[in-house]
């Protein structure tokens, strides 16, 4: 009964959608406010709708309804809850009712929170949002529906891949796609600037918010998603410039571009055009991550539901959407009418511009380093492979170009700034920075050059950070009552964005220094034999079985000995899942303050007497590869509870005073 | 063991599973020194039957028997270049991770750097159409500016 409710909520979903780009349309042309009010209300109950079909959904999987082919193809009677939940969006088919409920999600935020947009901005908007419902609701209940029966359901389910059954794993998805699908947001509202013509800071100040929800959204996502590769895959990896991993990233770095430049639209009124053109390359680069990774075009180990058919249909509503969004763009955004206000090269305005410049740099080696192989074996018939030495040689010296002139940005003025002066404000960090190339160069091994620069990159970003911080609230050249006062009255924009670019910081410094100081070894060992990994002996004591709800393992035991004595002993254990034929993993993970004590058993080997191989990491400053991007998150969320961005805050104010004279006349 | 699914599309991967089988004692070049160059060249080298995953991260048999063939060279005595070139000339370019520099790549390569030449020439032309507004003021503005400072004062 749910299946079917869960089916006809999914077309309602997609006939109110239509409803929706129609009523607000019209409403629109007509400036007719029941017709926009009824474009709204079709957005709210688009989502309503769609939250009906997903719980259903949710209910055949938590019911194990294998009458439900996409339930009986990923899911298992004996599968814990959790993951029988996660399962929901584990497939093809659940995955787009995930993307969908996000659309929704969003579209109906916009109709409920946007009260004080101009009402043919808003109508816009909410159709934009309504097409965009269309097209995906339309290919979920049409070529992907998660609800289809089969004639003869199976006694059993086939389960879900064990190596995805994992907490982290479980719920990284609802965040990637809020991410990715927020930026749909921000795309209807460049689409209803472009039809409007007119691309103001009110329009920028409107868009921040909803591209600050998407950014930290996607950025938990991703780090989620790594974190999970970092443990579960085996051997400490976190990071594979693997064509999945690719398609969240560009969004990421073109979502970061777009935070930025609005700030200038918003601010000084400049930039209009490239904000507008950024918005909508950040839901395209989305659309052309769900496009990849579902099609099969791209071979990656996230071979996930593979389906070129499907993927044909994804690649007609990329082409489309992104399509026509561009076309409208390049026949409108001459005719914006931008402020379009002036700035010298030197000045937070021509700051920003570099920042941009790099991030959108950096973006295109990401879509190359993606697409070019695919690109020139259907040009010349040659294949080439393009994998982390390439990122390296690319990626790598434009984002730290983009994290060199960092720090300075804040520090300078708008319109024209006074780069000596922020240079002097910055002596402090640079001489720190100095000093940690100077350690990392002369005293790790190996990689110097990498770990120098990294360390120094690092130290320059939170050192720069915390200087401007000092620099606001004048700390040292004000009384300390003053300083205190001012510091209180920082707005909360300022925290966010300080505490996002300390993330950052925190982040090269721990991927500097892991990727240069990991340490690896690996022995068979027999009961009683020993190990050493850095400045740690690990000495195996046992192996057991262990039996799991559905898998049983070898678990191993192995104590460690640091050099402060004895630690706790630690358990990797190798698992079998018999539902699947599937042997992996789990990893015994022992952290050290920032770094992690990383502990694999594998297969035994059989000689005189039994041995297991074990394999062991010192992966140093690990951690902060993973809490860095959590503090740029918090910035962003921090930011984004700042009054003068609160969803709808600020609609009713002037953009910018009228010319200075006759405020003075 | 690439990265599976995790980070967009999560919960998708297909296979799996112990990784860095590259590092076993029973494989491994009794000369340390030569050990670390033959792993250093595991990350460069393409196992061709996985999905994008170097034979330093892959457990098939394919990216086994490339270990060996490469620990054989470095053994021998071979230079990268010419380990390289003896895997190219029989696997094809797809067999590197790290694309040749060569025409048929000066895209892939060159884009990038391109783009970035491209918008600081951007910036500067746009500079420089800027600084006519930054000319002298009229006279008629001059007066109206002098007539705005005598209220202010």
């Amino acid at each position: 009964m749910t299946d079917e409710l869960g089916a006809f909520a999914l077309i309602l979903a997609l006939v109110l959608s239509v409803v929706q780009a129609g009523a607000s349309g019209l409403a629109r042309l007509r400036h007719d406010a029941t017709l926009r009010g009824a474009g709204e209300g079709a957005a709210f109950g688009a989502f309503m709708a769609i939250a009906v079909a997903f719980f259903a959904l949710m209910h055949a999987f938590v019911t194990s309804d294998f009458s439900v082919m996409n339930v009986a193809a990923n899911s298992h009677t004996e599968k814990p809850l959790l993951y029988k939940v996660a399962a929901v969006w584990g497939s093809h088919e659940g995955s787009m009712l995930l993307w969908c409920l996000a659309l929704t999600g969003f579209g109906g935020a916009v109709a409920l929170f946007g009260r004080g947009l101009p009402s043919g901005l808003k109508a816009l908007v909410v159709m934009t949002q309504g097409m965009l419902g269309m097209l995906f609701i339309g290919y979920t209940a049409l070529a992907s529906n998660p609800f289809v029966r089969a004639m003869t359901p199976p006694v059993e389910g086939a389960s879900l891949n064990p190596i995805l059954q994992d907490p982290f794993l479980a719920i990284h998805p609802p965040f990637l796609y809020s991410g990715y699908v927020g930026f749909s947001v921000v795309f209807s509202f460049a689409v209803a600037a472009l039809i409007e013509g007119k691309v103001d800071a009110a329009w920028a100040r409107w868009v921040r918010p909803w591209t600050l929800a998407a950014w930290s959204c996607l950025t938990v996502g991703i780090t989620l998603g790594s974190f999970w590769a970092y443990y579960e895959l085996g051997w400490g990896g976190w990071w594979f410039w693997d064509p999945v991993e690719n398609a969240s990233f560009m969004p990421w770095l073109i979502g970061t571009a777009l935070l930025h430049s609005a700030i200038v639209t918003e601010k000084r009124g400049a930039l209009a055009g490239w904000t507008v053109f950024l918005a909508l390359a950040a839901f395209t680069f989305s659309m052309l991550g769900a496009f990849l990774v579902r099609s099969g075009v791209l071979t990656s180990v996230h071979a996930f539901a593979v389906d070129p058919k499907r993927g044909i249909l994804l690649l007609g509503i990329l082409a489309f959407a992104a399509g026509g969004a561009f076309s409208l763009f390049a026949w409108r955004a001459p005719a914006l009418k931008g402020e379009g206000g002036l700035f010298a090269p030197v000045s937070r305005e021509g700051s920003l511009v570099l920042n941009n410049l790099f991030l959108a740099a950096a973006t295109l080696t990401v879509l190359l380093g993606t697409l070019y192989p695919l690109i020139r074996q259907a040009l010349t018939g040659e294949a080439i492979s393009v994998g982390s030495p390439y990122f390296a040689l690319t990626f790598a010296p434009l984002m730290a170009a983009c994290l060199l002139i960092l720090p300075a940005g804040p520090l300078l003025a708008w319109k024209r700034g006074d780069a000596l002066g922020a240079l002097q404000r910055l002596w402090g960090a640079a001489a720190l920075a100095l000093i940690a190339a100077l350690i990392g160069y002369f005293l790790l091994q190996p990689q110097k050059i990498f770990v120098a620069t990294g360390l120094a990159l690092g130290v320059w970003l939170i050192a720069g950070s915390a200087l401007e911080l000092v620099t606001r609230v004048k700390a040292g050249s004000a009384p300390v009552s003053e300083s205190l006062r001012r510091l209180g009255a920082l707005p909360r924009g300022q925290w966010g964005m300080t505490l996002a670019h300390m993330g950052l910081g925190v982040f090269v410094l721990g991927a500097a220094f892991e990727t240069s100081g990991r340490i690896d070894a690996a022995e068979a060992l027999s009961i009683g034999q020993s190990l050493k990994v850095g400045a740690y002996v690990l000495t195996l004591k046992g192996v057991a079985p262990n039996e799991g709800p559905n898998y049983s393992a070898e678990r191993a035991t192995l104590s460690v000995t640091g050099p402060h004595g004895a630690a706790a002993d630690v358990t990797p254990e190798r698992r079998f899942y018999p539902a699947n034929r599937q042997t992996t993993s789990q990893v015994a993970i022992e952290r050290h303050g920032a770094s992690d004590l990383y502990v694999v058993v594998g297969d035994r080997r059989d000689g005189a007497k039994p041995a297991w191989l074990i394999r062991a990491y010192w992966n140093p400053w690990a951690r902060l590869i993973f809490g860095g991007p959590i503090l740029m998150a918090l910035g962003g969320l921090i930011s984004l509870s700042d009054r003068r961005l609160r969803l709808a805050a600020g609609a009713k104010r002037r953009a910018l005073p009228q010319v200075l004279p006759e405020a003075v006349g | 063991m690439r990265a599976a699914a995790k980070v967009a599309v999560a919960p998708f991967v297909a296979v799996l599973l112990m990784a860095a089988a590259s590092n076993d004692p029973a494989d491994r070049l009794p000369n340390p020194l030569q050990e670390t160059r033959a792993r250093a060249l595991f990350r460069d080298i393409r196992c061709l039957v996985c999905q994008n995953q170097s034979i330093d991260e892959s457990d098939a048999d394919l990216a086994e028997d490339l270990r060996k063939i490469v620990r054989g060279q470095v053994a021998a005595g071979r230079s990268n270049d010419q380990i390289k070139r003896y895997l190219v000339d029989r696997y094809g370019e797809f067999v590197l991770e790290r694309p040749a520099f060569s025409v048929g790549n000066a895209v892939l390569w060159g884009a990038p750097f391109a783009v970035v030449l491209a918008g600081g020439a951007v910036i500067l032309a746009r500079r420089r159409r800027a600084l006519p507004s930054e000319a002298p003021l009229s006279a008629e503005e001059q007066a109206r500016l002098d007539e705005i400072s005598s209220k202010l004062i």
